[in-house]
């Protein structure tokens, strides 16, 4: 009953492995990530393009939602986390000394498995990110709320009730809200950490909906534990198993033709 | 029974009972204390005793009754009494306020239940309050007006006597508004010039120019003083014009100036509604006068005004400093076994006995801090200290230490209650630390603040002990908020509710007057607790109502 337009179906298959720097949105290269004595990423390296939308699947524990986490570097936050590796972002390595991690999220926004509105009204939620950076104009929030509200799919329906509280918004709303809160910053890249995992049917048809038009203007990352969510929306799959990036390519020729044993046994229900 | 056992009732009447038993021991607490306290202003009757003790000497009394006890006989035949027939086994005994101090020496009187040869209601006794030497019970007989006795009886003599008490009284208002504010000014600014002066002569810069300028200022406040002081004068001259003829119990007519009465009723044939009123001005005069007496009469403001300013000064240094220590602790401090040992001295601390806090206060704050604020800005008006003695600054920084613990530990419960979902939130938003505290966590924390604000609150405005030590004194002839330059000040000594139940009970020299002012002074105390606990609790549910439902 449910049928997802793919818009991307007609989309030529990229060649991943020679992609040229100016489609590359993000490198990731040899990376290792350690908590403690656990690995729990082996020697990933993978290229992720412009404005389309991969998709990291994979049994639990297999490590897909620690590397969206390093994308934006939310691994900093544990304290026993060791990183090995490059990500590049703008050829520059977002692991170095010298980034500023702020900048570098806001950058590359984030959006949460379960929704994490802020204890405040829609709006001040929404222009969150815009505040920290010193704008005050009402004009301009207003406007900058307002589009980032449209382009999360949510502004018909808070639009007459901006400057209530977030709380009292729907579990689908208050994802949406959080996205738009994200893209209100305008960020090049966004992280999608199961987004629809802690949600009804019908608010995950309206947020795949909405990432596929989301990769008109930004990169998008999702990590899913839901295979038909990653056929339905992404262009790219990656699927990882035991802390390893175990196959990476065209979202159809992973889900029609994988090259590896390990992808077909998950993809066909046979573990995870 | 077995099945009884097990079906878990015994243990649900056991705990129901523990919070009943509870319950009863609070509200039968605030019960006793509120019904002494309060029944305190109730005006009580008075009445007149014929009285004939066992020897056939017959007296009358007149006065309030205080108390009543039953007495075994045997005792009474033990301490000396004599019955001329054994009145059984029990003798009634009542204790009289008669009032009257200078003339009759007692003014609490115990009479024997077998001495009672009458006892009555006169309609036309009056019960006079005095600004000095307690009450006054007896027979106003007659108006004197400048010197003149006027004819007047009955009721008229009533309407007279009120009225011209009322003169006398709005009279002595004035006069004392006069002392206190416009002579207070001039003394306080004497004072301040003459410092003035010791300070340039300190710092060699006392010229002869100066001086003079110093000189004549005083000379012209030293002026309006003296024009003032002729007007006090005047005015507590007017106050004393009238005075009024009473006949006592002793049946001796004793003549009182007007200007030491400050209020007469004619309790015993006061309408019930009139008790009422006159219930409600007791408790209004108790809670706006100064206290006279040596605190066994009038009010208690000053103690009021001293326990609400010091307690609020107390929550104005406790909670920024808590915050901030609990923040770092933890938001900051690396997860270890310092940070551990930190945490437990912190709650530790939270043990320490209060006095010790005050001897710390008084080491420490009093004689160190202030001490050494004195040689660096106060150095003309020593060797008199200015913050270098107990002073109210000095109370609300021990009281801060001693609740410390309590806001530290409630900031930091609340700042782990807040989802690390909402801190990722905004820290992926491009947010640092520092503004992901300021924005979110610390305003989502601030219910758990205030709960931290309520305990040491609570805990602060109960403390009597560490205060004598740093900064509470029986009487203090000024509140630390005036209208004098710089309006607060810091450095004086306050009275204290508590410290005053302490005063009134235990060090008064007239315990049977003070007693039902223990209880009312009690349950003021637990009044103003209370009260600073709502507005705080409802401080907090605001702020609860603002950020809920953070778990959905």
């Amino acid at each position: 009953m449910i049928s997802i337009q793919r818009s991307n179906m007609q989309t030529e298959t990229v060649d991943l492995a020679n992609l040229p720097a100016q489609d590359t949105a993000l490198e990731i290269r040899n990376l290792d990530l350690r908590y403690g004595d656990k690995q729990a990423l082996f020697d990933v390296s993978m290229k992720i393009p412009k404005k389309q939308v991969t998709a990291f699947i994979g049994p639990s524990g297999c490590g897909k939602s620690t590397l969206l986490r390093c994308i934006n570097r939310m691994n900093d936050l544990v304290d026993t986390c060791k990183i090995d590796g490059e990500i590049l972002l703008h050829g520059q390595n977002i692991y170095d000394k010298k980034v500023d991690v702020a900048a570098l999220r806001r950058n590359v926004g984030m959006v949460f498995q379960r929704p994490n509105p802020f204890p405040k009204s829609i709006y001040e939620n929404v222009v969150y990110g815009l505040r920290l950076q010193g704008l005050n104009n009402r004009r301009e929030l207003d406007e900058a709320a307002e589009r980032s509200l449209r382009g999360a799919a949510i502004w018909d329906e808070v639009k007459d009730r901006l400057h209530d509280n977030a709380f009292g918004l729907s579990g689908g709303q208050q994802q949406r809200l959080v996205i738009a809160r994200a893209i209100a910053i305008e960020p090049e890249v966004l992280l999608l950490d199961e987004p629809t995992s802690a949600l009804d049917p019908i608010s995950t048809l309206t947020i795949e909906e909405l990432i596929t038009e989301l990769k008109e203007k930004y990169t998008v990352v999702i990590v899913t534990h839901n295979m038909q969510q990653a056929a339905r929306v992404s262009d790219q799959t990656a699927f990882m198993y035991m802390g390893e990036l175990v196959e990476y390519g065209d979202t159809n020729t992973i889900f029609t033709t994988p090259k590896k044993r390990k992808t077909e046994d998950y993809i066909t229900g046979r573990y995870g | 029974m077995g099945k009884w056992f097990k079906s878990g009732s015994p243990w649900i009447w056991m705990t129901g009972g523990a919070v009943s038993i509870s319950l009863i021991a609070v509200l039968g607490l605030l019960l006793l204390i509120a019904w002494r306290g309060l029944s305190y202003f109730w005006p009580a009757d008075v009445y007149q005793w014929e009285l004939q003790d066992q020897q056939g000497n017959k007296s009358t009394l007149i006065g309030e009754i205080y108390d009543r006890e039953e007495v075994p006989t045997e005792r009474l035949i033990s301490a000396g009494h004599k019955f001329n027939q054994h009145p059984g086994e029990f003798v009634t005994r009542y204790l009289v306020k008669t009032g009257n101090r200078e003339f009759v020496g007692l003014d609490f009187r115990w009479i024997l239940a077998t001495d009672i040869v009458s006892r009555s209601t006169p309609a036309d006794v009056a019960k006079f309050e005095r600004t000095k030497n307690g009450n006054f019970y007896g027979y106003p007989i007659a108006v004197i007006e400048d010197g003149q006795r006027l004819a007047l009886e009955g009721g008229a003599l009533e309407t007279s006597l009120i009225d011209h008490i009322n003169r006398a009284v709005d009279i002595s208002d004035d006069a004392l508004a006069l002392q206190k504010s416009d002579i207070g000014s001039i003394n306080y600014e004497i004072e301040r010039l003459r410092l003035k002066e010791r300070k340039y002569e300190l710092e060699n810069s006392l010229t002869a120019e100066r001086k003079a300028e110093i000189e004549a200022a005083i000379a012209k406040l030293n002026q309006d003083y003296l024009v003032l002081e002729k007007s006090l004068f005047a005015l507590r001259d007017d106050a004393a014009r009238d005075s009024v003829i009473i006949r006592d119990m002793r049946g001796e007519e004793v003549t009182l100036k007007l200007d030491s009465i400050l209020d007469v009723n004619y309790v015993n044939h006061m309408s019930f509604i009139g008790k009422i009123g006159h219930w409600f001005t007791g408790l209004g005069r108790f809670v706006s006068h100064d206290p006279r007496e040596a605190n066994t009469e009038g009010g208690v403001f000053p103690a009021i005004f001293g326990t609400v300013f010091m307690v609020m000064l107390m929550a104005v240094i406790v909670t920024p400093f808590g915050v901030v220590a609990a923040i770092y602790l933890h938001e900051y401090a690396k997860k270890g076994p310092i940070t551990k040992m930190i945490r437990i001295a912190v709650i530790n601390l939270a043990g320490v006995p209060s006095i010790v806090y005050g001897v710390f206060g008084l080491g420490f704050f009093v004689y160190m801090l202030g001490g050494s604020l004195d040689q660096l800005f106060y150095p003309e008006a020593l060797p008199a200290p200015t913050f270098g003695s107990p002073g109210v600054i000095w109370s609300a920084l021990t009281l801060a230490i001693l609740t410390l613990p309590v806001v530290i530990v409630s900031t930091e419960e609340g700042l782990s209650r807040i989802p690390s979902a909402v801190r990722q939130g905004s820290l992926a938003l491009g947010a640092t630390k520092a503004e992901t505290l300021w924005r979110i966590v610390i305003p989502m924390a601030s219910p758990a603040i205030m709960t931290g604000l309520i305990l040491a609150v609570a805990r602060a405005a109960g403390e009597v002990a560490p205060l004598m030590l740093v900064g509470v004194v029986k009487l203090a002839p000024t509140l630390p908020i005036d209208m004098n330059f710089p309006f607060v000040h810091l450095e004086r000594k306050f009275m204290h509710l508590g410290f005053h139940i302490y005063d009134v009970g235990f060090q008064s020299p007239n315990v049977e007057a003070a007693r039902p002012l223990v209880y009312a002074t009690s349950f003021l105390l637990v009044s103003v607790i209370v009260a600073l606990n709502l507005t705080a609790i409802s401080v907090r549910n605001h702020l609860r109502e603002k950020f809920r439902s953070l778990e959905h």
